[in-house]
């Protein structure tokens, strides 16, 4: 059960049961549709950007308690950053999914570590960063929609 | 009188014990997460007994050699063993013919093959090719592909909320236009058996050709591909306790006679210049390439397995442990089945209250216990009960209600986890 304690912390029951920023963004100006062509799972992510600065950032969607709770941690920190910085987090993100996170990307993560448990977990990683993935295309302003594949 | 009655109420089935069957399946015999594996995700693929393993390192070990080709004793040996399996596949679903058994890739090639070889000579725009709205990704993509190139119509009869075919509605879509029915025997997502014969009655009624997809039927059911009147029937060995990468295309004789191949190349051939090619008689005009020869011979093993367990065992065996599964299920809070049709075989696909079906599937590893979680390649199917997906434990003759006891203990795991 370590394991899964580890997966499945209460931060992410708190995110999961309570997603902050949920729901449909009025005036957002860039978004995008994530997928998980895997699990059939769906997130549309809305951002409001000005003067390359995240004012607000929302999502709608159904998924499992990792991707909920990653999208809804996630779009609690876009708030306020510039675009760049965004950008940055999202490589250290993706990195430190994958194994290749310096002690320098799990620093810059804060909070957002508390999905590190998924790394024992490689059939779920695309759970965590299936928000990941929408934020870069929202950022790029692809308006098609993007998948884990 | 006594052996009259017998013939009309068929008695019970002869026993099967699981528990000495599992003995056959070595990969059952093993820890996962420190917890003894209970593997319900049999619909996705079955276990082999070691009877097919042998087979195949006795092949391998002996036997390997190209077939249909050489005068060498390897390569008849080889041809002997591969022909001898299509022999039993015959037998199994009492084809009248040798020359109606294709081996193909599996159950998806063999509906490719007769979308590209049946369909697409013969259809036109006005066409229409009749499915159901329980199928396969693999018994709808293939016909949208042959929609795009004929210009036919693909029309889908839809179900109802037990995920039963509706029938009224199946006759409806029926016309003179339908040329081709393509319904799943056994759905993989919801369980449901399909009243077969009377789509084919139907079917045929209106000169339409049926194929049925028995990937999930074949380890589960009898199959009699001549008492059922199908046109075409398709399965997997992977699901029927044998290799992966083969399986088996039926058609009937004056059908495959009159289509063209589906590849070219060696085998498929009796002359080949550079002005002409003849092509080769059935089967072999449908097996272009060296086929997967320990494949055949491994499904063979497998059919030799079912058959001595009997089919007629399995099914009773797996519907009594499907009655317990489903009983003890509803008493775990907050789960609803997907899927409750009155006939129904070896599947329970469920959801759980506010627990998506990935966390359900990630928790229950961790108790030991293999089920799949998603769309089952049925999309669809998650569409019309509005859900992302769902969680299925599917049976197989290796299982038994220790089982299902540890399954459902696991299901009180993951509310316990999401409390």
């Amino acid at each position: 059960m370590s394991g899964l304690r580890e997966l499945y912390q209460e931060v992410i029951f708190d995110h999961n049961r309570h997603p902050r920023n949920f729901g449909k963004l009025e005036g957002a100006n860039r978004y995008a549709v994530g997928h998980n062509p895997l699990c059939g799972d769906r997130l549309t992510l809305y951002l409001k950007v000005e003067n390359d600065l995240i004012k607000d950032a929302r999502f709608e969607g159904m998924g499992c308690a990792i991707s909920t709770a990653s999208a809804s941690l996630m779009t609690e920190r876009l708030k306020g950053m510039t675009v760049a910085d965004a950008e940055d987090l999202f490589g250290r993100f993706h990195d430190l999914l994958t194994n290749a996170a310096t002690d320098d990307d799990t620093a810059a993560l804060g909070k957002l570590t508390v999905l590190l448990g998924v790394r024992e977990y490689p059939a779920r990683v695309k759970c965590a960063t299936l928000a990941w993935h929408t934020l870069h295309a929202a950022l790029a302003n692809q308006e098609q929609s993007v998948t884990t594949e | 009188m006594s052996s009259q009655k017998a013939q009309i109420t068929p008695g019970p089935a002869p026993a099967l014990d699981a528990a000495r069957l599992r003995a056959d399946f070595p990969i059952l015999h093993q820890q996962v997460h420190g917890k003894p594996l209970v593997y319900l995700d049999n619909a996705a693929t079955t276990q082999k007994p070691r009877q097919v393993i042998e087979a195949l390192d006795h092949y391998y070990n002996t036997d390997n050699a190209n077939i249909h080709r050489g005068v060498h004793t390897l390569s008849q040996r080889a041809t002997d063993a591969y022909e001898g399996a299509r022999e039993k596949v015959r037998r199994f679903i009492n084809a009248a013919d040798l020359c109606e058994i294709i081996f193909v890739r599996g159950a998806t090639e063999g509906i490719n093959l007769v979308a590209q070889s049946y369909g697409r000579p013969r259809f036109k725009a006005g066409d229409e090719i009749l499915i159901s709205a329980m199928e396969h990704h693999s018994n709808i993509v293939p016909w949208q592909m042959l929609c795009e190139q004929t210009g036919a119509l693909l029309k889908v009869a839809p179900i109802n909320d037990a995920g039963e075919l509706v029938l009224d509605e199946f006759h409806k879509l029926l016309s003179p236009r339908t040329k081709l029915v393509a319904v799943v025997h056994i759905s993989n997502a919801l369980g449901t058996i399909n009243p077969v014969r009377e789509i084919i009655a139907a079917a045929h009624g209106v000169g339409a050709v049926v194929l049925l997809d028995g990937a999930q039927a074949v380890a589960h059911a009898a199959v009699d591909v001549r008492a059922l009147n199908c046109d075409f029937y398709v399965f997997s060995s992977h699901k029927l306790y044998g290799p992966t990468g083969v399986g088996v295309l039926y058609g009937k004789r004056e059908l495959l006679e009159a289509m063209p191949p589906y590849q070219g190349g060696g085998d498929m051939i009796r002359m080949v210049s550079f002005k002409k090619t003849e092509y080769n008689s059935l089967p072999y005009k449908f097996e272009a390439g060296t086929p997967h020869i320990a494949g055949g011979i491994g499904l063979g093993a497998a059919i030799d397995y079912v058959t001595a367990v009997g089919l007629e065992a399995i099914a009773a065996y797996e519907d009594d442990l499907l009655g317990y599964a489903t009983e003890q299920a509803l008493t775990v809070p907050g789960l609803r089945l997907i899927g409750t049709a009155r006939a129904k075989a070896a599947i329970l696909s469920f959801v759980l209250e506010r627990i998506h079906p990935h966390d359900i599937g990630t928790i229950v590893d961790h108790e030991g216990v293999a089920i799949r979680t998603g769309h089952h390649c049925a999309m669809p199917v998650m569409d019309f009960f509005n859900v992302p997906a769902t969680a299925r434990a599917s049976l197989a003759l290796y299982n038994t209600r220790d089982d299902v006891d540890r399954f459902i203990a696991a299901l009180h795991k993951v509310n316990e986890v999401f409390a």
